[in-house]
């Protein structure tokens, strides 16, 4: 029995329940998003067109593909980043943390918490939350469209650095809209503090990127919470792709078995690195040092929206103009990995180039198909235990379940649509 | 007179140009006090059901399923207008029209059997009548609110078909390929963008496709002169736009 479009996800994907004999027999989640074949067609271009070609593999998280791209190739080619160079990335980075944070918290998955079927019911009745919501958005876009040039596909970013880099008088007018936004920020955690949470633990692995001098987001190693540790470089010996028939995005297997990425991984394993400031925030809005609760994963992300409009405060207060836009980047042969942390978790890239700077093969791991065994996992659980529900309640609290992952299909392949089957 | 309803849809796409219609920040709640959002799967769990009075449409279509549903949007839009490079011109997944696409299959699935799809990716228009065309990869926000406010008050959309050049010298930016050299499509491609490349000192990569009667021919010989290559030059046509450019490219030969 088809029950009804899953909607507040990037993309379009199906979930599908078999239940007989009042067991849950198979959850499975369809990715009906058409294949596009970014892979395939990678092969033969430039190792200079990955930025921009793979940041049309998602809308929200262009800068997360153009980093990862911009990350392998420039291992591949055995270059550095001036140090101011890497910090500008990291600040652009930042916008998109907000942006996309924000866009999910309040327009995807703050209605769930309270009701609504979106975010412009929610605005009939409390029109101050929402506004406040879409300026903190602007905020991140605000630092998009200065450094990148737009807030969707960003047009400043190269291998090697960036095109252009902005004077420090053009980034003034950013940090007085971000010291506003920083307040609208620790407001949103203490509003989403406020939300009635499920008591659910998940005991998947946590993978996150780490980096031993502050909170990943731009680059890192690889840390689990298994204990486990490697480099970007030894990414395909621990991580495995499947495909599996119900899905045009592939299945990730750490060391054989299912795992997560994304906020709760990332807040799990750096807590300690936030600032003071994202720390206190967390704490008082009941966070430990650890999440393990999909359903306050709104509250992570608004403690790293805290996090990411600071950081953005802090560079640009320290900002020198570069002295060159971009490191000059000679082609080679050669294999690169490169990693960051899209909103949604670890976004890994891989690229085989040739003498001549063209690729030779790419491969590439989005968040969502890293975590879609993990979120068929959970919702075979939920299901389990909430059997007694009507068709309704269950496939809200199953859509409500999807959305916690924040699950762009766009990245790993599209269209939820539920079916519950009992037999 | 009822308030007028409007649908968002998406096909093979990256969510990116519907994402704009949310990046209006400062838009988006007075629109809704304009509208009726009825069918907007991204960003509402209520859906209802159409007539809807304007439909905007992103992405391409790249399977059978596809090809039938977008049959029946056009049957129940007043207006359909389509958003973006995948839904105007077939979007980058439209390399595969050049390609061999069971070979793209399996060079990223292990198992392509499963895997449904078309050889092709097309523009809508090329299955249903299109009302309106907006460019770019992606659409410009305030090129989305100029048509759907022009489509919701019944006016033709004022938006320029001249060449990313104009914008770019109105914004008196320095050329970037008379003064420094640097490659640019900005004389071929569709204005709309506001010459966003130039101004961070970029030649344009035509995300916005090719103007209308676009002189390519014309270009070819300045760009070689900035040291491009002809595998460069076929490459940085063959991108958002590849199908578009394809065409107008044939047009010129023609």
């Amino acid at each position: 029995m088809t029950v009804s479009l899953l909607a507040r996800v990037e993309g379009e994907g199906a979930l599908r329940v078999r239940i007989t004999d009042g067991q849950v027999e198979r959850a499975e989640l369809n990715i009906y998003e058409p294949p596009r074949f970014f892979e395939a067609f990678l092969r033969g271009r430039g190792y200079a067109e990955a930025p921009d070609i793979t940041a049309r593999i998602c809308g929200i998280c262009p800068v997360a593909y153009q980093t990862s791209a911009c990350n392998a190739i420039e291992q591949a080619c055995g270059i550095t980043l001036d140090q101011p160079l890497t910090v500008l990335r990291r600040l652009l980075y930042c916008g998109e943390w907000i942006s996309s944070h924000t866009l999910h918290i309040y327009l995807l998955h703050a209605p769930d918490f309270l009701g609504y079927p979106d975010a412009i019911a929610l605005a009939h009745d409390h029109r101050d939350i929402v506004e406040r919501g879409l300026a903190l958005k602007k905020a991140g876009n605000a630092i998009l469209e200065l450094i990148g040039g737009r807030a969707i596909h960003p047009v400043n970013v190269r291998v090697g650095g960036f095109y252009r880099a902005p004077t420090r008088s053009e980034l003034a007018p950013l940090a007085e809209q971000l010291t506003a936004a920083l307040a609208y920020a620790q407001d949103t955690v203490r509003w989403v503090a406020t939300f009635e949470f499920p008591d659910v633990e998940l005991d998947h692995v946590l993978m996150a990127a780490h980096h031993e001098d502050q909170y990943a987001i731009e680059d890192g190693d690889i840390s689990c919470t298994n204990g486990v540790a490697f480099s970007p470089a030894e990414f395909p010996q621990h991580v495995v792709e499947q495909h599996v028939p119900h899905s045009t995005a592939l299945h990730a297997r750490l060391d054989g078995r299912k795992y997560l990425t994304g906020p709760l991984a990332r807040y799990t394993l750096n807590s300690t690195q936030l600032s003071p400031l994202a720390r206190r925030s967390a704490q008082e809005a009941g966070l430990g040092p650890t999440c393990r609760n999909p359903f306050r994963s709104i509250v992570v992300r608004a403690v790293e929206t805290v996090y990411a409009v600071e950081e953005a405060l802090r560079i640009i207060k320290n900002y020198q103009r570069p002295d060159r836009p971009s490191v000059p980047v000679p082609s080679r042969s050669g294999i690169g990995h490169g990693l960051s942390e899209a909103p949604r978790g670890l976004l890994y890239h891989r690229y085989e180039l040739d003498a001549d700077g063209l690729i030779r093969s790419a491969s590439i791991v989005p968040p969502t198909s890293q975590n879609q065994a993990a979120i068929e996992d959970d919702l075979r659980e939920v299901v389990a235990a909430n059997l007694a529900l009507d068709d309704p309640d269950l496939t809200t609290l199953c859509e409500r379940t999807i959305r916690n992952y924040d699950p762009c299909i766009s990245c790993a392949a599209h269209f939820l649509d539920l079916t519950l089957e009992r037999q | 007179m009822s308030t007028p309803t409007l649908a968002v849809w998406k096909f093979a796409s990256c969510d990116g140009c519907q994402l704009t219609l949310l990046d209006c920040e400062d838009e988006l709640l007075s629109l809704a006090g304009q509208v009726r959002i009825a069918h907007f799967l991204e960003a509402s769990s209520a859906v209802q059901p159409g007539p809807y009075d304007v439909s905007l449409v992103e992405g391409s279509i790249t399977t059978s399923g596809d090809a039938e549903r977008i049959r029946h949007i056009r049957a129940e839009s007043g207006k359909l207008v389509t958003i973006g490079a995948c839904a105007t011109a077939g979007g980058i997944q439209a390399l595969r029209n050049f390609g061999d696409v069971a070979e793209y299959a399996s060079i990223v699935y292990a198992s392509p059997q499963y895997i449904d799809t078309l050889a092709t990716s097309t523009p809508i228009s090329a299955h249903v009548p299109v009302d309106f065309e907006l460019r770019g990869c992606p659409i410009d926000r305030r090129q989305l609110l100029e048509v759907l406010t022009a489509f919701l008050v019944g006016r033709k959309p004022d938006i320029p078909d001249t060449s990313v050049c104009t914008e770019c010298k109105r914004r008196g930016l320095t050329c970037v390929m008379v003064a420094d050299g640097t490659p640019c499509l900005g004389p071929v491609t569709h204005a709309g963008c506001g010459a966003l490349c130039p101004a961070q000192s970029r030649g344009c990569y035509g995300c916005f496709g090719p103007m209308s009667g676009a002189n390519i021919p014309a270009l070819l010989p300045q760009l070689r002169s900035c040291g491009m290559r002809e595998d460069d030059i076929n490459r940085i046509f063959a991108t958002f736009n590849v199908a578009a450019f394809s065409d107008e490219a044939e047009k010129d030969q023609g």
